[in-house]
């Protein structure tokens, strides 16, 4: 029964050991639970990952290799593809050379998110591949058979997961490294890759044409099969819901769907009729159930609370039974908090004394909204802080509009909140404005990733660094100010209190590194130094 | 189907080792060359938040998840963590506390979650061999012996009561 071969891995970390064995050629994305660890693992299994700013640039970075024949994933969690649906969406018209995966880390309960969006609505919209894994062999699995469809359609893949799977540890037989990675080489071709609109209106024609033949070859992969069950019910199911309605009710006839855009309808339709009652088993949106019944079969879907949050064992068996009474409620936990002498905890004690009305952003700060601070009066997306603070100041009156200030993070500003800088110098309130950026030099809620202002690479090695302050002057604020908050010191209180007084635009940089990295820090620092002397001890 | 499995769910609070018992627990079992799943939710645990892990194994596990009041064995690493996760455990099934351990006999603190998991070894019938071998691969050289001997003041612990 045991192999030599097989691992226990996290879906993440199956993910990154088949863009190993597939030879991807590059790996880009941005931090997001649970989407982290798949570039993590691959750089520290030797692979090429890199943090982008944002996950915009992240998918660019990863269609310019695809054009270049060569393969290459990028790895955001659910909400980042909406800061990278831009590219996606013209990147499906003009398809590509080598394979492009791009996975997408859906939260489904919102472990770690600010929604729990179902992003298999992406690969609709987008008119691209989706495929579903279910546990870690799938991850690996799929990540492949994602690659095959992308070259042999040259069109990107979605591979969609969620953090059960994601997060959960299962068996992995891998298959190992394939053969040497595809070279890459640019070919031009003018009318596949600029979309003017006489360019993109036959793209789009293309793409349809691509897709109808991907429906085509689902109807017959293997990828969607049926376990054969009872007649009384069968289930349709994806993703780790297959998983718990196996569980659930091991008895049930189960169609697993495993590419589930395009949806091979006639495989759908041929397994319905076989069975009595069909059932569909899906976390977050009803989208395989609109699907299939907007193509005419007949299913039923799950009760409206059974939308939110993730699926169980339990669930599914209360789905099944058409159960609507209340679910018991879980015992709560203890929440999260900022730590223990947390830089944070001064800025936002100051920001509650004050009274200021505060536009926040995401990160660990975020949990400046918990007692005994509650100082954040938003919280919406990345980079938000800076839009909805300038709005707030442009239209309230002055006396509240006076208290408003944006607090963002190092990373998050690096990610979305540049744009919103340029916004403020460009179209400043009436009565200037406040933005903090909390810079402990890491992305530290997704587990202290590096990012462009740390001024090391992903894997910690250095690299080119954007100096917050500079980047704030060259856009042209006056009052740029770099504090160290401090317990016990005044001086955060008073730049602040100077800052709002004096109607300007300002930036407060409150910088300290992260009290949980400050050991890390203390090593790379001294791996730094080693390098340079071999560097000096070479020249002589 | 799931009577063949053990469901164990570890719990405890950021920083306290949860993950890393888990991590042993599970690599014990496919050692033991059974079929495997462990699963948590990480996330925000980091910031001192409840954390919980659930390990699953037997000839064929399927969900991930330990479903409520179905844990075999819940093992508790702070004591104020044993109320919000009672109920995952079945009638009749095991909690362990950390009071199943004397902190006067280990040799340090920080090594509470490994007595605990000794002591969770001795309702196992996992081969104390691939418990030793994998806390040695999961540990650094210098943590290996204080975390073996933790891990035998759990185990002799719970032997000794029986």
């Amino acid at each position: 029964m045991t192999s030599p071969t097989r691992k226990l891995l996290s879906g993440d970390e199956a993910i990154a050991l088949a863009a190993l064995h597939a030879r991807v050629a590059l790996g880009a994305g941005y931090p997001g639970t649970p989407s982290t660890e798949i570039l993590e693992r691959f750089s520290e299994l030797g692979g090429r990952g890199q943090w982008s700013p944002n996950e915009k640039v992240a998918l660019e970075v990863a269609l310019g290799v695809a054009f270049s024949g060569a393969r290459a994933i990028a790895t955001m969690k659910h909400v980042g593809l909406n800061v990278a649906a831009d590219p996606l969406f013209t990147a499906a018209y003009t398809g590509v050379s080598g394979g492009l995966v791009i996975v997408s880390a859906d939260d489904p309960g919102m472990a770690s998110s600010q929604n729990e969006q179902d992003n298999r609505r992406y690969a609709v919209a987008a008119s691209v591949p989706m495929l579903e894994p279910a546990d870690s062999q799938e991850a690996y699995d799929f990540l492949w058979q994602a690659f095959e469809i992308s070259e042999r359609w040259k069109i990107p893949v979605i591979l969609r997961v969620t953090t059960r799977v994601c997060h959960s540890y299962t068996l992995v037989n891998p298959r190992g490294p394939n053969g040497a990675a595809k070279p890459a080489h640019f070919e031009r071709d003018i009318p596949g890759r600029v979309m003017i609109p006489a360019y993109a209106r036959p793209a789009h024609r293309r793409l349809r044409g691509k897709m109808a033949e991907i429906q085509k070859w689902n109807e017959t992969s293997p990828l969607n099969y049926s376990v054969p069950g009872n007649r009384s019910v069968g289930i349709i199911a994806s993703g780790i819901s297959f998983m718990h309605a196996r569980e659930a009710a091991p008895a049930a006839s189960v169609l697993k769907l495993s590419v589930t855009y395009p949806l091979p309808m006639e495989k759908i339709a041929a397994f319905a009729k076989t069975v009595d009652r069909c059932v569909v088993i899906e976390e977050g949106d009803p989208y395989l159930f609109e699907a299939i019944r907007a193509a005419g079969i007949e299913v039923e879907g799950k009760a409206e609370m059974y939308r939110f949050g993730e699926l169980d064992v339990p669930r599914v068996r209360r789905i099944l039974k058409n159960d609507l009474s209340p679910e018991p409620a879980k015992a709560p936990g203890k929440p999260p908090q900022l730590c223990e002498g947390c830089q944070y905890r001064l800025v936002f004690e100051t920001l509650r004394a004050r009274d200021c009305i505060v536009a926040g952003d995401i990160g660990c700060y975020t949990l400046g909204v918990l007692p005994p601070f509650e100082a954040m009066d938003s919280c919406v997306c990345m980079g938000a802080s800076l839009g909805i603070g300038l709005g707030l100041r442009h239209v309230l009156p002055r006396s509240e509009a006076r208290r408003v200030v944006s607090v963002i993070g190092d990373s998050t500003f690096i990610h979305s909140g540049i744009s919103g800088l340029v916004e403020m110098v460009y179209n400043p309130p009436p009565d200037g404005h406040v933005l903090i950026i909390l810079d402990n030099s890491t992305t530290a809620m997704t587990g202290h990733q590096e990012h462009p202002g740390t001024g090391r690479a992903l894997n910690h090695e250095p690299a080119n660094k954007i100096v917050l302050e500079d980047l704030a002057r060259a856009v042209g604020v006056k009052r740029v100010h770099i504090i160290e908050p401090r317990a016990g010191s005044t001086d955060f209180a008073r730049v602040l209190d100077e800052c709002l007084a004096s109607g300007e635009l300002s930036v407060i940089i409150a910088r300290r590194p992260c009290l949980l990295i400050v050991k890390r820090l203390r090593e790379f620092e001294r791996c730094d130094c080693e390098r340079k002397e071999g560097h000096v001890q070479q020249s002589h | 189907m799931s009577s063949n499995l053990t469901n164990v769910v570890i719990a405890g609070i950021g920083g306290q080792g949860v993950l890393k018992a888990s991590d042993i627990l599970a690599d014990v079992a496919v050692r033991a060359g059974l079929d495997v799943k462990k699963s948590e939710i990480k996330g925000m645990s980091q910031r001192g938040g409840s954390v919980s892990s659930d390990v699953r194994f037997g000839q064929a596990v399927l969900s991930p998840m330990v479903s409520p009041g179905e844990a075999d064995f819940l093992l508790v690493l702070d004591s104020t963590q044993v109320e919000t996760n009672l109920g995952v455990l079945k009638p009749g099934g095991t909690l362990i506390k950390p009071d199943a351990v004397d902190p006067a006999k280990l040799p340090n603190r920080k090594s509470l979650n490994v007595a605990l998991l000794g002591a969770l070894s001795a309702h196992l019938p996992l081969p104390e061999k691939e418990w030793i071998e994998s806390l040695r691969e999961a540990f650094a050289p210098e943590f290996f012996e204080p975390n073996r001997q933790a891990f035998l003041v759990g185990r002799q612990g719970v032997r000794g009561d029986l």
